[in-house]
C-alpha cells in the first residue's frame, strides 16, 4: 500500500480521544512551515506539468535540497526515480510524486514503532537523564519541558546544573527550577561540573528524588575537553546510583542544516546516546533532517519541540509526522 | 574552521584535475558537478549555487583556453573571482557616527548567540578602536539572558545597562539611549531577545524599538549550522528591520557556513564580524576575499599578520628587539613570547589560518595548548637567575623545579631544549633583520 493511502486510511477516522485530537493538531500546526515547503511544492509541481521530463527532475531536486534532504541522498532518491519511471512507463506527475515519497518514508515505516519514547522509569532508585548538545540548540529549555512532563505524570523531579562554562547558564536553570517548583542543584561558575552531579546523586538519593536531570556544557568544539568531562559525570553517577546515566538526549536545532547529522555523529563518538530531541521545527521550513538522522546513526528521535508554550514538547510518533508533513488537513 | 571541509573538496576536485593538460569542456563539466554538490552539502542556498556554477562555467567557456596555464590554475581563478564576487567583494565595516554616539541593534532567532556576540563586539570596539562602550540587556524573556549579558560584560569590563525583566524591552532602549547620550558613550550595543521571524507580536517590538532609538546598524546573528531556511530568515528579518549587516556565529564548529556566501548573494546584506570560537576576543571582521581564498585553500595569512600586530605593544617589540640585537634570550622572554600567541587567541584558532597547516586534529591542539600552560608552570616555578641563565641548571635544581611544578625533570628539560632551540632560531632571526629579508614566521616554530 502506498504510503498516502496508509496515512489518509489510519488519520481518517475521528479521533475520540481529546488529548489525541490536541496532539495531531499540535503536529499540524508545527509542522505546518515544513508542509509548505514540501508536500505542498510537490503538488503544486505536479499541477504544473502534464508529462514528467528532465525540467520536472530538475525541479523536484530543487525542493528536496532546499528542504535540508540532503544532497547525496537527493540525487539517489531521483537516480532511483528515474529509472523507475522508465522501466515502468510512469509519466503522470502525481504518480511521480507518490513513488518518490513512497521510496523516502517507507523504509521508516517498516522500521518503526518499536521503539518506547517516554523515559524508562528505575526500580527503587532515581532515574538519571543526561542532555546534551552544542549552544544554542535550546537545550536548557527543553529539559524544562521534559521536567515538566514528568512531573505532570506524578513524578518528583530535580535539575542540576552542569553547565558551569556558559555565563548565564546556571541562572536561567535557576529560573526554570523555581518556576516548575522542583529542587535544583548548581555549582559555581566554571567549577567542576562532576561534583555538581555528585552533589545532585546525592541529594536525589536522599530525598527520593524520581528524575535527575543533568544539563551539561555544550561545547563541541573542544572534543577532547567535552569527552573527558562527561566520562568524568558518567563515572561520578554511576558510582552514586547504578548503571547512572539511564538516558542520554543530544538535543538538535530543527533549522540546523546538513550540519545536523554531522553534529549528531561526533557526540555519537563521545556518548552512548539513547534518544534526540528536536527543537525548533515550528521555526523551520524542513522537516528533512529528521529521516537522514534516524537513517545515518540508528539513534531514535524520542522528542519533538513543535512550539513555544510549556507544553509543546511531544512525544516522537512517525505517523503522525508523516501524516502532518506530506498530507495535512487537505482540503478534501 | 568552517570552510576547511569545503577547502578540502576543492583541494580534492583541482588536484584531479592538474593531471589534464587542457581545459576541456568535458573535464570542466565534472569538476563543475563536484564543485556544486560540495557548496550544497556546505549548505549553500540552492539557488545561489546554480547561479555559482552556472557563472563559472560561462567565464571559463568564454575564455580561451591560455597556452602554458595550468588548466586548474585557470578554473581556480575563476572560480576565486566568483567566490569573492558571491562574498561581496568589499571589505565591510561598522559605520561608526563621527563625533557622538553610535547605537548597534542585534536581532536574530533563539540560540544564534546574539548575547554572546553582543560581549565580543563590545570587547573588539573597546580594545582595538579605545571606544567607550555600553551594552543593554533588551532580552526581558529568556530566563537569565539579562545575567549572562551582566556576567559577561563584567568579564570584559564594560559599562552595562538594565531594567530587570518586568518592562517593555522599548523602554529599556530608550533609556539606555539617553544614558549613553548623558554620558558621552561612543557605542551603545542593544542586546534583543531572540525570535522566530513568523513572530508577528515580536517583529513589531523590534520594529518599535527602531523606531524610538533609530539604530545606526541593525545586524543580524546567523548561525554557521543554518541551513537552506537562513535566507528565507534574513529575508523576514530585513523587510521588517532594514538591516544593514550580518554577523556569522559559530564559525568554529564543524559546520561548513556555506550560509555567509547565500546571505550576500540573496539579500545583497555583507557578512561584518564572525564568531570563530569561544573565547571572547574570538571574534572576527569577516573579509570576503579572504574568505574565498580559505575556500580555495590559500589560507588567511593576512588576517594572521594584522592579528599579530593588534597584540604586540610597538613600544615592547622596539625594547624585545634592542634585547635580541644584544644577543640576550632569557625564559622570561620565551614566556612572555608565548603569552603574545596566547593573546592572539588559542593556538589552534592561528594555525587555521597557516597555509599548510590545516591538518591539524583537536587533539593535537589540544596537547600544543596543554604544553604551553606545562611551560608557564615550570617556568614559574624557577628563580629569576635560574631564568636568565637556563643552562647553568644542575640535576639537584632541575629536581626542585620539577617537584615545585608537579612535573618530571623530563618536562624541565624538555622547557630547556625548546628554550635553546629558541634562542637559536633568534640568532636566525636577526641574521635575517641584518640582511633585510623576512625571517619565515620568527619564534613561533616552537610551539606545534
Amino acid at each position: 500500500m502506498g504510503l498516502f493511502a496508509y496515512l489518509k486510511n489510519k488519520f481518517s477516522k475521528k479521533k475520540d480521544d481529546q488529548k489525541e485530537q490536541i496532539t495531531a493538531e499540535k503536529y499540524q500546526k508545527g509542522l505546518a512551515k515544513s508542509r509548505a515547503a514540501f508536500a505542498d511544492r510537490l503538488e503544486e509541481l505536479s499541477k504544473r506539468y502534464e508529462k514528467v521530463n528532465s525540467d520536472y527532475f530538475d525541479e523536484l531536486e530543487q525542493i528536496l535540497i532546499e528542504a535540508d534532504v540532503g544532497v547525496e541522498l537527493t540525487l539517489k532518491l531521483l537516480d532511483q526515480l528515474l529509472s523507475k519511471s522508465q522501466k515502468e512507463n510512469i509519466s503522470e506527475p502525481k504518480r511521480i510524486n507518490e513513488e518518490l515519497i513512497d521510496m523516502m518514508f517507507v523504509d521508516y515505516l517498516e522500521s518503526g514503532d518499536s521503539i518506547v519514547n517516554d523515559v524508562q522509569f528505575q526500580e527503587g532508585q532515581p532515574t538519571v537523564l543526561l542532555v546534551i548538545g552544542v549552544n544554542g540548540v535550546g537545550k536548557t529549555t527543553s529539559i524544562a519541558k521534559l521536567a515538566k512532563r514528568y512531573q505532570n505524570q506524578g513524578k518528583k523531579v530535580m535539575l542540576a546544573a552542569a553547565d558551569t562554562f556558559r555565563a548565564g547558564a546556571v541562572e536561567q536553570l535557576k529560573i526554570w527550577a523555581s518556576r516548575l517548583d522542583c529542587p535544583i542543584v548548581t555549582g559555581a561558575e566554571n567549577s567542576d561540573p562532576a561534583s555538581v552531579c555528585f552533589d545532585a546523586a546525592r541529594y536525589a538519593k536522599e530525598h527520593g528524588i524520581d528524575l535527575l536531570i543533568v544539563d551539561t556544557a555544550g561545547r563541541l568544539q573542544n572534543k577532547k575537553n567535552l569527552m573527558d568531562e562527561l566520562a568524568k559525570m558518567k563515572r561520578v553517577l554511576s558510582r552514586e546510583i547504578s548503571n547512572a546515566p539511564h538516558e542520554t538526549f543530544l538535543v538538535i536545532d530543527g533549522t540546523t542544516g546538513q550540519n545536523g547529522v554531522q553534529q549528531a555523529i561526533s557526540f555519537k563518538e563521545v556518548v552512548d546516546l539513547t534518544g534526540i530531541v528536536i527543537t525548533k521545527m515550528d521555526g523551520t521550513s524542513k522537516g528533512g533532517i529528521i529521516l537522514s538522522i534516524r537513517d545515518e546513526l540508528g539513534v531514535p528521535v524520542r522528542f519533538i519541540g513543535l512550539g513555544e508554550k510549556m507544553d509543546d514538547l511531544e512525544e516522537f510518533d512517525l505517523d503522525e509526522y508523516l501524516h502532518a508533513l506530506l498530507v495535512g488537513e487537505r482540503k478534501e | 574552521m568552517a570552510f576547511e571541509s569545503l577547502t578540502e573538496k576543492f583541494g580534492n576536485i583541482f588536484k584531479k584535475m592538474r593531471r589534464e593538460t587542457t581545459l576541456t569542456e568535458a573535464n570542466m563539466d565534472a569538476a563543475l558537478r563536484e564543485i556544486r554538490v560540495a557548496l550544497l552539502e556546505a549548505d549553500v542556498n540552492y539557488k545561489v549555487v546554480k547561479a555559482f556554477t552556472s557563472d563559472v562555467k560561462e567565464k571559463a567557456l568564454g575564455q580561451e583556453v591560455l597556452k602554458k596555464v595550468n588548466p586548474s590554475q585557470q578554473l581556480i581563478k575563476i572560480c576565486h573571482d566568483e567566490l569573492v564576487e558571491l562574498l561581496g567583494a568589499d571589505n565591510t565595516e561598522i559605520s561608526y557616527n563621527k563625533t557622538g554616539l553610535t547605537t548597534i541593534m542585534l536581532v536574530g532567532l533563539q540560540g544564534t548567540g546574539k548575547t554572546t556576540s553582543a560581549g565580543k563586539l563590545a570587547l573588539l570596539q573597546k580594545n582595538k578602536l579605545k571606544k567607550k562602550v555600553l551594552l543593554a540587556g533588551l532580552d526581558v524573556y529568556r530566563p537569565a539572558a539579562i545575567e549572562q549579558l551582566g556576567t559577561i560584560s563584567k568579564q570584559i569590563q564594560v559599562d552595562f545597562f538594565e531594567m530587570g525583566t518586568d518592562v517593555d524591552p522599548v523602554d529599556v532602549a530608550k533609556k539606555a539611549k539617553e544614558r549613553a547620550v548623558a554620558e558621552g558613550y561612543d557605542v551603545l550595543i542593544l542586546d534583543t531577545a531572540g525570535r522566530l521571524q513568523i513572530d508577528e507580536a515580536l517583529m513589531d517590538e523590534l520594529k518599535n524599538v527602531n523606531a524610538a532609538v533609530h539604530p545606526d546598524e541593525i545586524l543580524l546573528l546567523v548561525d554557521a549550522m543554518a541551513g537552506q531556511d537562513a535566507v528565507n530568515v534574513a529575508n523576514t528579518f530585513n523587510a521588517k528591520l532594514r538591516l544593514t549587516g550580518v554577523i556569522m556565529s559559530k564559525l568554529d564548529g564543524d559546520a561548513k557556513g556555506g550560509s555567509s556566501l547565500s546571505i550576500k548573494y540573496m539579500t545583497g546584506l555583507p557578512v561584518k564580524f564572525a564568531g570563530v570560537g569561544e573565547k571572547l576576543s574570538d571574534l572576527d571582521v569577516f573579509y570576503p576575499d579572504r574568505m574565498a581564498d580559505r575556500i580555495l585553500g590559500m589560507g588567511d595569512v593576512i588576517s594572521l599578520v594584522e592579528k599579530a600586530q593588534e597584540v604586540i605593544d610597538e613600544k615592547e617589540a622596539a625594547k624585545e628587539a634592542k634585547k635580541l640585537m644584544k644577543g640576550e634570550f632569557t625564559l622570561d622572554d620565551m614566556l612572555k613570547q608565548m603569552k603574545t600567541v596566547q593573546r592572539m587567541g588559542s593556538v589552534s584558532a592561528l594555525a587555521k589560518l597557516i597555509p599548510g597547516m590545516p591538518k591539524l586534529t583537536p587533539e593535537q591542539q589540544e596537547a600544543a595548548e596543554k604544553r604551553m600552560r606545562d611551560f608557564e608552570t615550570i617556568i614559574n616555578s624557577m628563580t629569576p637567575y635560574e631564568r636568565r641563565h637556563p643552562e647553568t641548571l644542575k640535576f639537584s635544581q632541575k629536581n626542585r623545579i620539577a617537584k615545585g611544578s608537579g612535573k618530571t625533570n623530563a618536562d624541565v628539560n624538555r622547557v630547556i631544549k625548546q628554550w635553546e632551540k629558541s634562542k637559536e632560531m633568534m640568532k636566525q632571526m636577526q641574521q635575517y633583520q641584518k640582511s633585510g629579508k623576512m625571517p619565515p614566521m620568527g619564534g613561533m616554530g616552537g610551539f606545534r
